[in-house]
């Protein structure tokens, strides 16, 4: 599977609070989530967003609350895959569970900037930076989490373990 | 080789014999914990999953307190939908308003967590529990939801840091002011994926309390958990809660760790995190110049009954400094109430505070004292990140349950020594 986009870049230690602020975890609605996306660190996130675009940010992305309504309103927004140096591990689990492509890459953390167009192959775990003309190499997920990813998610996965047993 | 406290709890869960650093497994739990607003979406992943029936009716704790007394109407949905999963699957342990708590201190209190148990939770700060000799970790609603229906979860086995405390507290300082201090020292993701494992001499100079408040915040260093020996205090804390068996784990004396951090506990001073991150450790001594709006003193760091004690004795007989806004919040109904046997709520309402239901709210700017564009507030919580209280251009100052009433008192932030 291949996504390219426009990107979307973000600094270290970007946490889930400002990913979706607590005032707005009033509701689980994934559209109502995605409005407010972004909003205490960029304001103009959610009016430019495209579906397919890419966030790239730098280390310890998701840090804070293990709230999923933060990877639910990132993907809800339309962005197609978030890149970073290293991501904090509650964010790393929800991201998978829920469907949101991730990909750990210091390279492409530090190579790409904001505006950039990026092509993502998930199948290598290649980014091309089309812009600068670029590639990095993302670390593979573990086959454990392929797997799961491969079977739908965590819920699909479960399921699908409790069929064969 | 050897394995870490953690380890070894993680493979008995999972019926190993030994487990290693980074190895995958299925860790069956003890208990799984959700709150009103990480409940419904697990509710709804439950749901649409379509399974019928949960794991254990028992093994289930389902806590109304974020946004609980319902904030709006939106919340209110929200709690209604956890009544309803609770009721149609019988759930023991639902705390609804009346004889909830904040999360992390009403389950240790209702004897819910005990030595050696495995326990996950939606919400970040279930590490709370690794301060019994527990493993904990915070987890999204979606696992929460697949954990409800199958018990166990998946695991990624962490290695380890070990922290080896020596010496002893002085006055006025507190569990708080070593996390804090840690954090500094380690920075918000020196620890992410591993373990923090306390050691050392100086750990029997920490009540249960001062554990409670560091173990909680071993997710701000981006740890999975944050883990004490089960000694003395433990079980003397366990003892009238827990009534089924539970086990102590030690860590071999060959476990491997990534570092050891020494901490000194009588060279910690009175610690406070400026904004924007938790690591920004400075001394409350540096903060003559920065005036204050608010104080909150409560939450699932700071709201149990020795943390309001602290405050207390600060407070007693004084009263807050003009324009300063004191919002104190027992964390469990049974602290409530011994604020008011003990005096506590006299002393705090004389000082100029209100005293407040148990409730999360201010800690994730929710509701109950929301800060306005400019303000600042000294806040006994755990998170310190740009608009986390309120409007973006506010600024959160995390310290002890002391500092922060010597702040309230001072108008500005203070080391309970200059009051």
């Amino acid at each position: 599977m291949n996504v390219q986009g426009t990107v979307h870049k973000y600094g270290d230690h970007v946490d889930t609070d400002v990913i979706i602020p607590a005032r707005y975890l009033n509701t689980p609605d994934h559209k109502e989530l995605a409005a407010h996306c972004m909003e205490d660190i960029d304001k103009d996130f959610i009016h430019k967003v495209k579906p397919g675009d890419v966030m790239v940010a730098g280390v310890n992305f998701g840090c804070g609350s293990s709230r999923e309504h933060a990877p639910i309103a990132i993907k809800a927004s339309g962005v197609s895959c978030v890149i970073a140096a290293t991501f904090a591990r509650i964010f790393y689990r929800n991201a998978i569970n829920i469907g949101l492509a991730i990909l750990e890459c210091p390279a492409a953390s530090a190579g790409i900037d904001h505006g950039d167009q990026v092509s993502v192959d998930f199948d290598t775990g290649v980014i091309t930076n089309v812009t600068k003309n670029e590639t990095y190499q993302a670390e593979p997920f573990p086959p454990f989490i392929k797997d799961m990813i491969e079977k739908g998610g965590l819920m699909a996965s479960l399921k699908a373990g409790k069929a064969e047993a | 080789m050897g394995m870490t406290m953690t380890q070894k709890i993680l493979a008995r869960h999972a019926g190993l014999d030994s487990v290693r650093a980074g190895q995958l497994i299925q860790a069956k739990l003890d208990l799984v914990l959700g709150n009103d607003i990480t409940t419904p979406v697990a509710v709804n992943e439950f749901e649409a999953a379509g399974f019928d029936r949960v794991f254990d009716k028992s093994r289930i704790a389902l806590v109304m307190d974020h946004f609980a007394p319902n904030k709006d109407i939106k919340a209110a949905a929200q709690c209604k939908q956890c009544r309803a999963f609770a009721r149609r699957f019988d759930i023991d342990n639902f705390f609804d308003v009346g004889e909830m708590g904040i999360e992390h201190a009403l389950l240790p209190e209702k004897g819910l967590v005990a030595p050696g148990e495995a326990v996950i939770g939606a919400d970040s700060h279930t590490c709370t529990y690794g301060a019994l000799g527990a493993f904990s970790t915070g987890v999204g609603s979606t696992d929460m939801g697949a954990a409800m229906a199958a018990g166990q979860t998946w695991f990624k086995v962490p290695s380890a840091i070990k922290v080896n405390l020596t010496g002893r507290l002085r006055p006025f300082v507190s569990g708080k002011d070593v996390i804090l201090t840690l954090i500094g020292m380690i920075g918000v993701d020196g620890a992410r994926y591993q373990s923090l494992e306390f050691a050392g001499p100086g750990v029997a100079e920490l009540s249960i309390y001062d554990r409670l408040t560091i173990s909680n915040m071993a997710i701000e260093a981006g740890a999975k958990n944050g883990i004490f020996p089960v000694d003395e205090i433990t079980k003397a804390y366990v003892k009238d809660r827990v009534d089924r068996p539970w086990t102590a784990y030690e860590a071999d004396p060959d476990a491997e760790y990534e570092r050891v951090v020494d901490i000194d506990l009588s060279q910690v001073d009175c610690t406070v995190a400026w904004p924007h991150l938790p690591e920004n450790a400075h001394s409350a001594r540096e903060g003559k110049d920065i005036r204050i709006d608010q104080i909150v003193i409560g939450s699932c760091t700071n709201g149990q009954l020795p943390d309001l004690e602290a405050a207390a004795a600060i407070l007693r007989g004084r009263h807050l400094a003009r324009d300063v806004r004191g919002i104190v919040i027992p964390a469990t109904m049974s602290v409530y109430r011994q604020c008011m046997k003990r005096g506590l709520t006299d002393i705090f309402l004389d000082a100029g505070c209100i005293v407040s239901t148990p409730t999360c709210g201010p800690c994730l700017g929710g509701y109950m004292g929301i800060l306005a564009a400019g303000e600042r507030c000294v806040s006994t919580t755990n998170r310190n990140f740009v608009g986390r209280m309120g409007h973006v251009d506010s600024e959160v100052y995390l310290a002890s349950p002391a500092v922060a009433a010597a702040s309230g008192i001072a108008g500005h932030i203070a080391h309970p020594e200059e009051v």
